[in-house]
């Protein structure tokens, strides 16, 4: 089974590529050892200065987000004011990365983050499922940018990833790319639903020889979200994409991150895998939205010296 | 000091870490070997037998998954809080009608710590590897059967309790107790250690009431992988077994032996209530 | 970009409690040495003296000996559930004082916290709790209905894993009713001294376990007193000869675990990333002070240059430093001898023509350090590739066929251990098959459980702990072997 790259993804040489060969020639990943690096790594103690850059930093790297069917514009106009200001005490607090919303609450959101520099990400694609006709998804994928949005979050064909269908599902990815436009890509690998390691890797692999910019892990619409090990394996394979084709792509675990502790783990986890060049907004982000305030009130804590309580931070 | 009027106890059923009275709302008095009132005790239904056993195969993943360290680890605190609480078990065995309560109490918990200390040990002493005649590396491992039906013994001692259960939830099965009809308070209180000890919900469950009633159901229900028919009275030994024919559970009897002595115990217990698994794979570049 | 520096994350001293000096464990309290004088344990991280301990002599010997043979006919007829019980006190006593024990052993022995917290102590507890499982149940052991000790074991244990030797040593033998004395190594004396305080809080019985410190001299005198039943050493293959030799003629019974050069063997389809884990594991876990270390990379020449690129990226983060900051990975070497002997080999490694690389890491200036380094183009002659360097130093060699692996792997004296990595079942199987080793990881390294036997072949020594298995040292074979001519 072969699928020529007809449009060149940066990095991949024009000649044809033989998915299925490469894919299933990336090296393994033990279960048992990924953990366990994991796990390690989430020994390591952060503290006073190292703590507070790592806040501030994480909460640069928030993707503020809401998908939910009861969203309305006053949710969604709420959200954006707290993304530019996260802490209403404090004006020195860093806005965050971008709000995440559905294509139809995009011009909302517009309007508030209007030349702010905070990105606005739109899920796409008949999200959360995928579960559409393409030309519908690709639809979906330009009303969504025409509204204003200048990122958006796609999800892949699960089914046709477990199928072997892998030529199907770079196609799509293709597809959305180009209908992207100037804006950037995020694919959701759906790893909840992907069951090993081995496939974390070979559909991080996949998405990226398709041109995605940034890997995401989840939809946050099932069961198991972002894990660090599974992380670990995402960082893994950019890190190794980079060095094999030159092109930097970015990695975004969504989903379940919820206190200061998970998020500063996931900064070690760049740190000592991938290192520097990630520790940016710009190849990292956290899709969630009870973090932020978390992160609030530990960075509260760090200025203050004590304990901070929920009355003090905006609920959205 | 004047006459202190007592707070009696009402014992309820312990399912799924929780002690609800029976759905049914049924109890009935429970009382010494000598005829004093000890309080009442729920008479639980077929019904309770269901969720119970539900809660059973519930927790028999989660439990079955644990390393055999951890599980070693958490029965041996059981025994540490059993003896925190050794005036109460000598008392209830007095009222039984025992004839050596604090005896009885330290045989029961060093029996659990015995028991205990096998999680890690009974792989080793059963199991194996298999020199089999061709290039395979060939093992057997010993897995818990599943959900286990214990009908505890009637004449309760704590220790011929403490004898069927702890054999059953080593290796890893969970189990639904039928407690003794006639003193069933052992048990109960046995459930209260297990309620405030590291013992994830649903590993052990204690239903009190009628043995004649629940032992049947027990017996028959098809999700049910062993019972352990030690309690069950001689008249409804048949019935039972024939019952257990209709998904083969494994049917296991307690020995009839001093429960004081030595051959009261044995990993053999531990194995009755287990599986052998036995994997191939092949030697070569 | 940021750069993400880690703060100090020092784990605080303050838990423990060291008095400027020690005696002997002697029969149930600490006494002054009666003829061998005393002297000083430093922090090998800051040469700051700890403490003064004691030094035994000949007539400490006699009375630790002494006192563990009167201990000895009460203790073996103690009925074995009580005998658990004790071992199950002393067990959870040092799960409660995991933490103070831990920071202990780091200021001792100079190794990360981290690595004390999370490995040492919690297998030193773990090594407890099994071996107290096993006392009443000796008759399912495999050694006849009614397993009989030995008598008085006299146990001479590194300085590499204090605590944990000590528990590999000591739970089995008091398990199956035999009483005990130990030496620690004289440059980490300090747990095993606390652990005298922990028999003390477990009320065991005075005699059953005795604690005598010193050097060379006085682990000679306790292995060659002629009222010890079994010797159990663990230490460095020269020491163990000697060992050897001085109960020839006896009838001790003796157990030597020794020293090893473990090939970690790397195959062209292995995972790659958990290969490095499991090589970096291997040898730099503990300073590489580590009998069992993965101290010779075998790799597949096919994949050596990914393979190579993939570890230096990796080393590169390995953060080298005050082992009682929680986040430092390779801690002090323990003592200035051992350093000079790292500096020794690794100078020869050099000088036969091999290549070191080694990542830029800051030492600090007070304290024994060696950064962790890897030698390339090493062949089977070089010393490098043969003897024992006990440090953070590997030799990466290379080979073509399964079959060349497994004769580069065995072909050392020693056998201890060996690591497989390759996604290949049966290939794991066909290696583990061959080679000479007695413990083999394959997919993973350097893992310990009580109840995984492990020893070696040939110069590493004889004799297996943990397990099953790790019973047979300390009970009496007659009843099945018959009696020895």
């Amino acid at each position: 089974m072969t699928a020529t790259v007809a449009s060149s993804p940066p990095g991949v040489s024009g000649s044809a590529v033989d998915l299925r060969s490469l894919l299933h020639g990336l090296p393994g990943v033990d279960k048992v050892g990924v953990e366990g690096r994991a796990a390690a790594l989430s020994t390591r103690s952060i503290k006073t200065t190292a703590k507070a850059a790592a806040i501030d930093l994480a909460i640069r790297m928030v993707d503020l987000t809401t998908l939910e069917g009861a969203d309305t514009p006053g949710k969604v106009r709420a959200l954006s004011a707290k993304a530019l200001r996260p802490d209403p005490a404090d004006p020195n607090c860093p806005p965050v990365a971008a709000v995440c919303v559905y294509p139809s609450m995009v011009p909302v959101a517009a309007e508030v983050l209007k030349g702010s520099g905070v990105h606005l990400a739109s899920v796409a694609t008949a999200f959360p499922s995928g579960q559409a006709p393409l030309d519908v998804k690709l639809a979906d994928t330009r009303d969504a940018v025409a509204a204003g949005a200048d990122e958006i979050d796609m999800v892949i064909s699960r089914g046709s990833f477990l199928a072997g269908r892998y030529d199907d599902v770079f196609a799509e990815i293709v597809a959305v790319k180009e209908a992207c436009g100037d804006a950037h890509l995020k694919v959701i690998l759906e790893t909840g639903e992907l069951g090993t390691y081995d496939n974390v890797r070979r559909a991080s692999w996949l998405a990226m020889l398709a041109g995605a910019d940034f890997i995401k892990t989840s939809t946050g619409k099932v069961p198991v979200a972002a894990t660090l090990p599974v992380t670990l394996v995402m960082l893994e394979a950019v890190r190794d994409f980079r060095a094999r084709t030159g092109r930097q792509v970015g990695v975004k675990p969504a989903g379940g991150i919820r206190t200061t502790k998970d998020a500063i783990r996931y900064l070690v986890l760049i740190n000592e895998t991938v290192g520097d060049d990630w520790l940016d907004p710009d190849w990292f982000r956290f899709g969630a939205s009870s973090l932020l305030n978390d992160l609030l009130m530990q960075r509260t804590k760090l200025t203050t010296g004590h304990y901070a309580g929920p009355d003090y931070f905006t609920l959205d | 000091m004047s006459d202190r009027v007592d707070v009696r106890r009402t014992a309820k059923l312990f399912i799924n870490g929780e002690f609800p009275r029976s759905e049914s709302g049924r109890a009935y008095e429970v009382t010494s070997h000598d005829g004093r009132p000890l309080g009442w005790a729920s008479r639980a239904s077929r019904k309770d037998l269901r969720e119970a056993v539900v809660a059973a195969r519930a927790a028999f993943p989660g439990w079955s998954g644990r390393t055999a360290y951890n599980r070693g680890q958490i029965l041996y605190r059981v025994a540490e809080l059993m003896e925190g609480r050794r005036a109460q078990f000598e008392s209830e065995l007095a009222d039984a009608g025992a004839g050596d309560p604090p005896h009885g109490v330290s045989a029961a918990i060093d029996r659990w710590v015995w028991y205990a200390g096998w999680s890690d040990k009974v792989a080793q002493v059963l199991g194996g590897t298999n020199p089999v005649a061709g290039p395979y590396f060939d093992f057997t491992v010993l897995e818990p059967t599943g959900v286990v039906g214990v009908v505890a013994p009637q004449d309760q001692s704590l220790l011929g309790l403490v004898s069927r259960v702890a054999p059953a939830v080593v290796s890893g099965n969970t189990t639904v107790v039928v407690a003794s009809e006639r003193s069933p308070l052992p048990a109960v209180s046995l459930a209260e250690v297990l309620a405030t000890s590291d013992v994830p919900p649903g590993v052990v469950n204690v239903l009190t009431g009628s043995t004649a009633e629940l032992a049947p159901w027990l017996a028959a229900h098809m999700d049910v992988n062993a019972i352990d028919v030690t309690g069950v009275p001689d008249d409804l030994v048949a019935d039972v077994e024939r019952a257990v024919a209709d998904n083969l559970k494994r049917v296991v009897r307690g020995p009839a032996v001093d429960p004081f002595s030595e051959d009261a115990q044995s990993p053999y217990e531990i194995a009755a209530l287990a599986e052998f698994k036995t994997v191939w794979h092949p030697i070569g570049t | 970009m940021m750069k993400f520096e880690y703060a100090p994350a020092p784990e605080s001293r303050a838990i423990v409690d060291i008095a400027p000096s020690y005696g002997l464990f002697l029969d149930g309290t600490f006494t002054e040495p009666s003829d061998g004088g005393v002297f000083k344990t430093v922090n090998p991280a800051s040469e700051e003296v700890l403490a003064e301990v004691a030094s035994a002599g000949a007539r400490d010997v006699d009375h630790a000996v002494a006192a563990a043979r009167r201990a000895f006919e009460p203790w073996s007829a103690l009925p074995g559930p009580e005998r658990a019980k004790y071992l199950f006190r002393i067990a959870r006593i040092v799960q409660e004082r995991s933490r103070e024990l831990a920071v202990l052993e780091s200021l001792d022995n100079g190794k990360p916290i981290r690595e004390s917290r999370d490995v040492d102590l919690p297998l030193a507890a773990a090594h407890f709790f099994y071996y107290a499982g096993w006392a009443d149940k000796l008759g399912y052991a495999g050694f006849g209905p009614d397993p009989r000790p030995l008598g008085v074991a006299a146990q001479v244990i590194p300085w590499n894993f204090p605590m944990l030797m000590l528990a590999w040593k000591i739970a089995p033998a008091l398990a199956c009713g035999n009483t005990v004395v130990l030496k620690p190594a004289e440059t980490t004396p300090l747990s095993a001294l606390f652990f005298a305080d922990i028999c003390r809080q477990a009320d065991l019985p005075p005699g059953v376990v005795n604690i005598i410190t010193g050097a060379g001299d006085t682990g000679r005198l306790l292995v060659e007193h002629p009222d010890v039943d079994k010797v159990a050493f663990t230490g460095s293959t020269e020491v163990g000869r000697q060992i050897a030799q001085a109960v020839s003629g006896s009838r001790k019974r003796v157990t030597l675990e020794l020293g090893g050069k473990a090939a970690n063997i790397v195959f062209d389809d292995a995972p790659i990333d958990q290969a490095v884990e499991g090589i970096v594991n291997g040898i730099f876990f503990n300073q590489g002070h580590v009998c069992c270390a993965g101290s010779r990379l075998l790799v597949q020449e096919s994949v050596a240059e990914e393979l190579m690129a993939a570890l230096k990226r990796r080393m590169a983060h390995l953060r080298v430093g005050d082992p009682l900051d929680k986040n430092t990975d390779i801690g002090a070497i323990n003592s200035a001898a051992q350093l000079a002997r790292i500096r020794e080999l690794s100078d020869a490694g050099a000088a036969e023509g091999a290549e070191a690389w080694s990542p830029p890491c800051e030492l600090p200036d007070r304290g024994f350090w060696f950064a962790p380094t890897v030698f390339t183009g090493v062949s089977q002659a070089h010393r490098i590739a043969r003897e024992e360097i006990f440090g953070p130093v590997l030799s990466v060699l290379t080979f073509r066929t399964p079959a060349e692996a497994v004769e580069k792997a065995n072909n050392t004296p020693y056998g201890l251990s060996a690591g497989v990595w390759t996604e290949k079942g049966s290939r794991i199987l066909w290696m583990a098959e061959r080679l000479r080793a007695g413990v083999i990881w394959a997919n993973t390294f350097n893992k310990f459980d009580p109840s995984s036997p492990f020893g070696g072949y040939k110069e590493s020594g004889f004799g297996r702990e943990g397990g099953r298995q790790g019973l047979e040292p300390y009970v009496d074979l007659e009843p099945v072997r018959g009696k020895a001519t």
